[in-house]
Formats: C-alpha cells, structure tokens, sequence
C-alpha cells in the first residue's frame, strides 16, 4: 500500500516532469545557514563556519541526484531519454534501419503466420466448453489388424450405464439430399445420439438442441440445422421453428438452428461443416439390429470433471475385462477387443501435429538466421561507433548505462520489425490463407488475433534481448586509450567481437544448411511418391458425385432393390456416353473413388473366408468398393487371372467379386483366390471371387499394397453414395452441369456434385504434404539467401579492416589473385565451418523427420552432398564481390590515408 | 581514529519518524540535529542524506510537509508526522523491540545454559 502510494506519486510527476529541485535547494540554503550559525556561535570565523556547514551535509550534487531519483522514476526518465536517442540513431541510418526491420519483419512474421495456424489447430482444437473433458472411444482388434474401429450399439449401453463419463454419444456421418428448393442438394448430414449436443455442450441460437433423455429406439421426426443452411435455404427465416424439412425424402421438423460460429467436430473439413443433425436411437429400423459386433458409429464421450483421461480408461479397461467374460461369443480372446479413449482434440489433429512441428521447426530457424544476421549488422555498426562509445566512456558515462542504451537501440528495432511483421500478415492474411490446403483441421479459425499479436510482440522482445545483448557487452567493452588513439580508422574490431561475428555467421550458415537438407528430403519425398508408378491410369478421367436418397421408412426407397438401381444407373451410364467427347463411362460407390475417400467414408465389414473364418474367429475388416464392370478398363486395371465382372452378372444371379493381388496374398497366402467364396458383413449370402486384379495404388499413394474387394454394383442394393466415372476431353467446368442434366433426366429428385479429374483428386490429396513441402522449401530458400547476406557482410567487413594489411601485400609485391585467393579462403573457413556444424544438425533432423519422409533414406548422400556443395557456391559467390573490391585496394592511397 | 558507525535505512527512517513524533513539526536541520544529540554524536550522518529520505517518507504518506516560519523567522519547511505515519512507527517500534530483545537473549546466553 505505501509503497503503490509512493509509486503513484513518483509516476505522476514523472509524466508531468514537475521538478522538486528548486524545494530542495531552498531546504538546503537553510539548513547550510542554521549549520553555520551554529557553528559561529561555537567560536568559528565566518569562513570557516560555512565550510564546515557544508562539510557537513555532503556533497551537495550527490544529495540533489538521490533527492531527484526518490522524487521520479529515473529508470523510465532513462528510457524515455534512450528510446529519444534510439529513434534518432534510427532515423540518421535510414539503410541500416530498413535491412534490420526488414529482415526482423520477415522472420518475425513468418515465425507468427506459421503460429496462428498452430495457435488455432494445436492450441485451440475445439470450439467447445471444457474441451479438455471431451474423448474419442476407438476399439481395436489387435488380434485380426484392426485399429481405431468404431463402436456398436451394444457397446454404447454399455458404455452409458457404466457412470464412467457424463455423456456417451454415438454419431455417424453421411449425405442427405435436401429436396423441396428449386435444385435438390446434396448436404452434409449426421446422425448422432439425441446427448450429442448436450455432451459436446453447445445449444442453439434459435429453438432447442435434443432432449439428451430421448429414448426413441429408431429416428425421431426432429432436424437442427446449422446457421449457414438456415442462412442460405431458409433466408434466415425467424419462424423456421416447428416447419419441415425434406431429407432423403423424409420429413422432419425444425426444432433448432445453431449459433454462426458453432462448428462440428470430426476428421475431415466435410464433416466439421455438417449442416443437419438428426437424432436416432441406432437401435430400430432403419438401422441393423443391435449386434456386439455391428460397429457402424463413432463413440464420443465426455469424461466427467476432474476425472482425468488415464483414471477413465483404467475403469473402462475393467469394464472391457468383465464384458469379454460375459460375451465370450462376441470377444473371443484372440482377437484382444480392447476400448481405448483418447482426446478428442488429439484425434482431430494427431495427423497434421508432425507437419505442424516440422513447420514450426523450420520457421523457428528462420527466425533464428534473422536474429543472428541482425545481432551481426549490430555488431558492424559497433565498429563504426567505437569512437562515439569511447567518448561517452570518457565522459564518464557507466558501462551498464552504455549496455542499456545500446539494448534500447535494438530492441526499438527488433519490435519495430515485429509490427511491421505482424502488420503485413495482418493484411495479407486473406491472401495466405488461400495457401493452407483444406484438409487442415480448424482452418476457418485461423485468424491474426490479439494472442497472435502478443505472441510477435514476445517473441521481438525476446529475440532482441537476447541477440541485442551480445553486441552492445561487446561493444561497451572498449579500451579507451587504443580506441581514441586510433583516428579515423575507426575501432579495429576487438577479438571478441571479431571471433564472434564469425561464430554467428557458421551458426547461420549451419542453420540454413539444415534448412535446405530437410527442404530437399522433403522435395525428394514428394517427387517420389508423384512419380510413384499408380497402376492406374487417372488422366482425362472425371468423377461426378452423386447421392441416391435413403429415407428411414424402407417402403419410401426407390432404390431399395439392386434391379431397381441398376435400371437408374444403367439409362444414366448411357446417357453419359452421349455427351461430347466422352469416350467411356462407369460407376461406382465413393470407395472406389481412387484417393478420393476419407477414412470416415468407409463402410468397414467384416469379410468372412469360406473354410477359414469359423465362428468366434476374427476375419479380416475391409471395406469393398462396388464399381460397375466398365471400371476396371476405364481407369486401366489389369486383370491377372479369372474373369471381371460382365453384363449376365445381375441382382439374382450368384453374386461374385474381384480382389487384388494384395487381398490374394494377404488372405489366401499361396493359393489360388479364384473361385473362393467370402461373405461381407452379416449377410449371409456367399460371394464367389472370380478373377485377381494387379495392385494399384487407389488406397494410398505410399502404400501400393493394401487389401481390395470388388462388388459388382448390379448386384448390390443400397449403393447410395455414387461416383459417376467418364474418360474422355471433357471440360471440367461445365460437365457437372452435363451430368446433372442426365442424370435429372432419369430422377429430377438427384442432386449431382463435386466434379473433379482425377488428376485433382490425386494432387489433393498430398495437398498437406506439398504444403509443408513448398513451405519448408521457401524457408530454406529464404535462410539461403539471409546466410548469403551474412557472410557477404563479413566478408566485406574483413577486407575493409583489412585494407591496411592488402595494400602492404600489394606494396611487397602480392598479385591480385593472391589477394582473391586470400579473400576466398577466410570466405571458405567459414562455409566449411558452417557445413561441418550444419551436416551434424542435419543428421539429427532427418532422422526426426523420417516418419514424414517417402521412398528416400532420412541420410541420403546425394542430398547430403549437393546442398553442402550449394552453400558453398554461395558462400564462395557472395565472397567473391568482396574479394574483387580486395583486389582493386590501391596501396598509395590506402597507406597514405592511414 | 574511531569509525564511525554507519546508519541502516530502514533505522534512519525510524529515528526521523520517532523524532517528530516526540518533538511535533520539525524543519529538516532540526530533525538531522536531534538525531545527532540523541545518539550522543557517535552517529554523525551525511546530513544531506536526510533530505531524500524525508521525500521518500512523503511520498508513503508516513509525514507530512509544508512551509513555515522558523525561530529566526526564516522561511523553512516543516515536516510533521501523520496519522498513518503514527501507525507505522508503533509497528515497527514494536518489530523493532522484540528484534532487540531476541539478540540480547542471544548475548546473554552461556555454553553451559545450553547443556
């Protein structure tokens, strides 16, 4: 308290520059004459009384400093006089001072871009209260090879009665087509469990969320759509509530709308943007009958507060131990059914956490090449300002009050980097956001904000306090007599500092070395896995989405029969074969879209193999793409052995499939797949394999060997997410208008979307991977090019400090390419310094990396070897301009002018 | 020649307080005098010293100051204490008591007091 008091008053005169001096002097005046008085009374001469008196106070500018420091605040009165300074300092080397804000505004602001993507993916995964409450509930069958699979009804009651969390969830994602508005869309839909709002604790703007109490085994007639759909179908209509909505042909009522921001969660930017939840029990028609081992949804749950993550799965590990003994027929021992939960927010960001690092990583050595080429200009404009040190040291000005003069110079443009930094990804932000690809979770949250700019501003001070500090110790460390002795030629640089320059410039050389090796691992990584050969062929194909209604009640179906589909779907094929330019056409269900499918479209069955699969033993998970005959010649897939599927193969007739060489080696090791029988999933009808199809790599472009059945869509009902496939020279822009016009032709109630070639597919889907590539890549080229500058400006210092010493070789007889060669040399010490450190951080690095890396060794030579040899180019070429002006020193006139 | 010893802050503080608690309004000389006649001259200070710390007490609120006339009807400034002022040198007459008696039980102490 009194000591806020006694702040509070030196601050206020601080601000108002109010002065007790002249208080003080006229206290002074009458305590010298009372001192001298007295001391006259006790016999001195006049004289003498006054200088004792004044002996006896002390020394009166001591007394007036001390009385001046209590009255303000002399340590910002000291700031406000340095910074004065600084922006002066600034303001007289204009040069100087936009190379320094440039180069801090570049890392600065590159450092920050690269943060609020992860401030806004890592640090702030979801948009909900008590995020850190909310898990995901993913099953593994370790025994059968399957991981993170979903959760059956069953196993939910289970889950929910078993008090461990306060809410269980289930939901699933899919399409529902909206029709009713003048062109039936195609939106993106879930159906969840009626707790799925109250778990993830979110209600609506408009109207209610579900009754989490709702026990309705089947759906209930009840929709919440999300504020985008009530937007743009519904004109923001206020009175939404309580009309209806036709989904896949059924009608539900609007009970609520939620709020613009509300975002759901989920892996893939498509699901994150669901526009209609719908609630259902998941336990009556339409859905299958409630088996253990029908696991059809995703399990969410929300723990309950203050029990962490670890206490909930040791209770849910017991309960899984209890459950395996009570079905054994369900959980037999060797598949090893386990329930695992993890953060929610972990499982939206797990795969793009290592690209996010790897960026971080990166533009943290940017940052670091731009403070270490700043800390180096600071340290040659040490040498310029020698004299001026030595003087204000003569004048009697402290080494610590010279320190933090120096430091506010830095710091003054460090920060000023900062801003400008932020400034320019502030206003850019609309423009960089385009370059981040969509698969990153949370994109539409990334946003410059006030955490953003705090983080710029910590990390300038920061970076200027640490890199500002070397140099101005360096350059308060002044032997005053050399220093004003040597006129004019300035300080000759200390050893310190000159040992230091040299540490910074093999630091930044190291740096951008490592840079450019991981940038070149990465390059080789994404080349190969583009080069990759596919064993399909993608180009002039085109894939049309299409989605066929699948309403609750069975009898509502249109395509409830695989004949009543193959009717649609074959006058659709042949009337695709007649727009122009189309040569061939198939069709097939979004799994056989080739890299086109994300993990949460797959439709996991089990595949049962005749004579291997027993009852109690765990078969292979798969999910099978069902494609038309067409499509095995339409993308080039060749057949091995057997026979594809042909126009006889109908609804009726004995069902058959195709599977790949991977399948054939991974489920029928060293026989002949043909001719086998499976069965998928819990019908029970046995499918005959009829032929092998050669591997492609329509899975995963890394990994050509993943297991594939085939169906033939003729033979399948309830198809209902379709890929229209067309070869030919067609224009992408107008053919989904073509397809639609078709495919509206046979059924006006079919929403047609999404068209795209497959070459876009294919590049899409390594957009996360070329984006921290071309990122990576940039930073490197960016550290190159910083490093390039650092070792000119070294370079160019050491032969003017060394103009002296050239002009008395030139005068003992040196030739010109003694003088290149000299200069090159101390040119190459510091390349093959910064190599030898660099190669070493290097070796660390991509052994980190490895997991991101493809088809290439985290220790390949030739990348090793080639970027070393580039940073010497560089290194040797920003030498070289230096070394021409070393050549050109005329000895007369440099000796002369010493 | 004997050393003269050097005066704590915190002590000087409490000496200028205790001083114009027992003489009422006191301008700075005044102050500096008593501290020296009281302490039997044993403490002489760097008198100017005194005048920060009288600024510094201020600003806590512990005195007060003003303008006046001194004996020689000279212009002076005239430090008194204030009620806050009072408060705090209770407190820390009282700290400082029991500060004292502490060490002298620790002077008094005899080995075989401890066995």
């Amino acid at each position: 308290m009194r000591f806020l008091r006694r702040f509070l008053i030196r601050f206020s005169n601080f601000a108002t520059r109010q002065s007790a001096d002249q208080r003080l002097q006229e206290e002074i005046a009458e305590h010298l004459a009372f001192q001298t008085e007295e001391n006259m009374r006790a016999g001195m001469s006049p004289a003498e009384a006054r200088r004792q008196a004044a002996l006896k106070l002390g020394a009166a500018q001591a007394i007036r400093e001390s009385h001046h420091a209590e009255h303000s605040l002399p340590f910002f009165e000291n700031l406000a006089q340095d910074l004065r300074y600084a922006v002066r300092m600034l303001v007289r080397s204009p040069g100087f001072s936009f190379i320094v804000i440039a180069t801090m505004a570049l890392g600065v602001g590159a450092t920050t871009a690269i943060y609020s993507v992860i401030d806004a993916t890592l640090l702030h995964p979801l948009p909900y209260p008590h995020p850190s409450e909310l898990v995901r509930i993913e099953e593994d069958l370790p025994g059968v090879g399957a991981q993170d699979i979903n959760v059956s009804v069953p196993e939910w009651k289970d889950l929910e009665n078993s008090r461990i969390f306060q809410y269980v969830a289930l939901s699933f994602f899919g399409s529902s087509n909206l029709t009713g508005s003048a062109q039936p869309t195609r939106i993106a839909s879930k159906v969840v469990t009626p707790n799925y709002f109250a778990m993830l604790g979110v209600g609506a703007q408009l109207g209610r969320t579900f009754d989490p109490n709702d026990n309705t085994p089947g759906f209930t007639p009840e929709v919440v759509i999300s504020d985008g759909l009530w937007k743009r179908a519904f004109g923001a209509d206020p009175h939404i509530l309580g009309k209806s909505l036709r989904l896949d042909n059924d009608v539900y009522d609007v009970v609520g709308v939620m709020p613009a921001g509300f975002r759901d969660q989920g892996k893939t930017s498509e699901e994150r943007n669901t526009e209609t939840w719908n609630a259902a029990g998941f336990s009556a028609v339409p859905f299958q009958p409630p088996l253990r081992t029908a696991r059809d949804a995703t399990g969410f749950a929300r723990l309950k507060p203050g029990v962490p993550l670890e206490l909930a799965q040791a209770r849910i590990d017991a309960l899984v131990a209890s459950l395996r003994k009570q079905y054994p027929a369900d959980y037999p021992a060797q598949a090893g059914w386990t329930v695992r939960l993890i953060s929610l927010s972990e499982s939206m960001v797990g795969n793009v956490r290592q690209s996010l690092m790897l960026l971080f990583g990166a533009v943290g050595l940017v940052l670091l090449i731009s403070c270490v080429n700043v800390a180096n200009l600071l340290l040659a404009r040490a040498s310029a300002r020698g004299r001026e040190m030595a003087v204000r040291q003569a004048l009697g000005a402290a080494r610590t009050r010279l320190i933090r003069q120096l430091l506010t110079e830095s710091l003054l443009l460090f920060v000023l980097g900062g801003i400008t930094g932020f400034a320019v990804l502030f206003f850019g932000q609309k423009f960089l956001l385009q370059l981040i690809p969509d698969s990153l979770p949370r994109l539409n949250d990334i946003s410059i904000s006030w955490g953003v700019l705090a983080f710029a501003i910590v990390v300038s001070v920061a970076a200027g306090t640490i890199f500002g500090l070397a140099p101005a110790w360096l350059m308060s460390r002044l032997d005053l007599n050399t220093t004003l002795r040597q006129e004019g030629r300035g300080s000759s640089g200390s050893r310190g500092r000159s040992r230091l320059r040299h540490a910074l410039v093999i630091g930044e050389l190291a740096l951008s070395l490592v840079l450019m090796i991981a940038a070149c691992l990465l390059l080789h990584s994404f080349w190969n896995l583009f080069k990759v050969p596919l064993g399909f062929n993608p180009s002039r194909v085109m894939a049309i989405q299409a989605w066929l209604p699948f309403p609750d009640d069975p009898k509502e179906d249109l395509y409830g029969t695989a004949a009543q589909e193959t009717v649609m779907l074959r006058e659709v094929l042949r009337r695709n074969r007649t727009i122009p330019g189309v040569q061939e056409t198939a069709v097939g269900d979004l799994a056989a879209l080739p890299l086109g499918h994300h993990e949460n479209d797959l439709n996991l069955q089990r595949l049962i193999r005749e004579g291997k699969d027993m009852q109690g033993s765990q078969p292979p998970i798969i999910d099978a793409a069902i494609v038309s005959p067409e499509y095995f010649h339409l993308l080039g897939m060749t057949l091995l052995r057997g026979r594809l599927f042909a126009g006889q193969d109908l609804d009726g007739t004995p069902l058959i499939a195709l599977v790949n060489q991977a399948a054939a080696r991974a489920w029928w090791p060293g026989e002949d797949p043909v001719g086998k029988r499976v069965q998928l999933g819990f019908k029970k009808k046995w499918i005959t394999i009829v032929g092998v199809i050669a591997d492609a790599r329509t899975e995963s472009l890394a990994d050509a060997g993943i297991p594939q059945v085939y169906l033939d869509i003729y033979q399948q009902s309830l198809t209902k997410d379709l890929a229209f496939f067309l070869r030919g020279q067609v224009d992408p822009a107008t053919i989904a208008a073509q397809v639609r016009t078709q495919v509206q032709a046979v059924d006006p109630n079919l929403p047609v979307f999404h068209a795209e070639t497959l070459d876009d597919v294919l590049s899409s889907s390594l957009s996360v991977r070329r984006f921290s590539m071309e990122m990576v890549a940039l930073f490197a080229a960016t550290a190159l090019l910083l490093a390039g500058l650092g070792i000119y400006g070294t370079i160019s210092y050491l032969v003017n400090e060394q103009s002296r010493e050239i002009a008395i070789r030139f005068a003992l007889g040196a030739q010109r390419p003694d003088i290149l060669r000299m200069v090159l040399r101390q040119g190459l010490t510091l390349a093959a310094g910064g190599a030898g450190a660099g190669l070493a951080g290097a070796l660390i690095l991509s052994h980190l990396m490895a997991g991101l890396l493809y088809a290439v060794s985290p220790y390949d030579l030739s990348t090793f070897a080639g970027v070393t040899l580039v940073l010497t180019a560089v290194a040797l070429a920003a030498s070289y301009i230096p070394a021409l002006r070393a050549m050109r020193v005329d000895p007369i006139a440099t000796l002369h002018a010493e | 020649m004997k050393e003269e010893p050097d005066v704590l802050q915190g002590t000087l503080a409490l000496m200028v307080l205790k001083t114009v608690d027992v003489l009422g309004p006191q301008h700075g000389y005044g102050i500096a005098r008593r501290i020296e006649q009281i302490s039997g001259d044993i403490l002489a200070l760097n008198q100017g010293t005194l005048y920060p710390l009288l600024l510094k007490l201020e600003h806590e609120g512990s005195i007060a100051s003003e303008w006046g006339t001194s004996e020689n009807n000279r212009r002076a400034r005239f430090y008194r204490l204030t009620p806050a002022g009072r408060k705090q040198l209770q407190a820390e007459t009282r700290d400082w008591e029991q500060n004292a008696a502490i060490i002298a039980r620790f002077f008094k102490v005899k080995a075989e007091d401890l066995s």
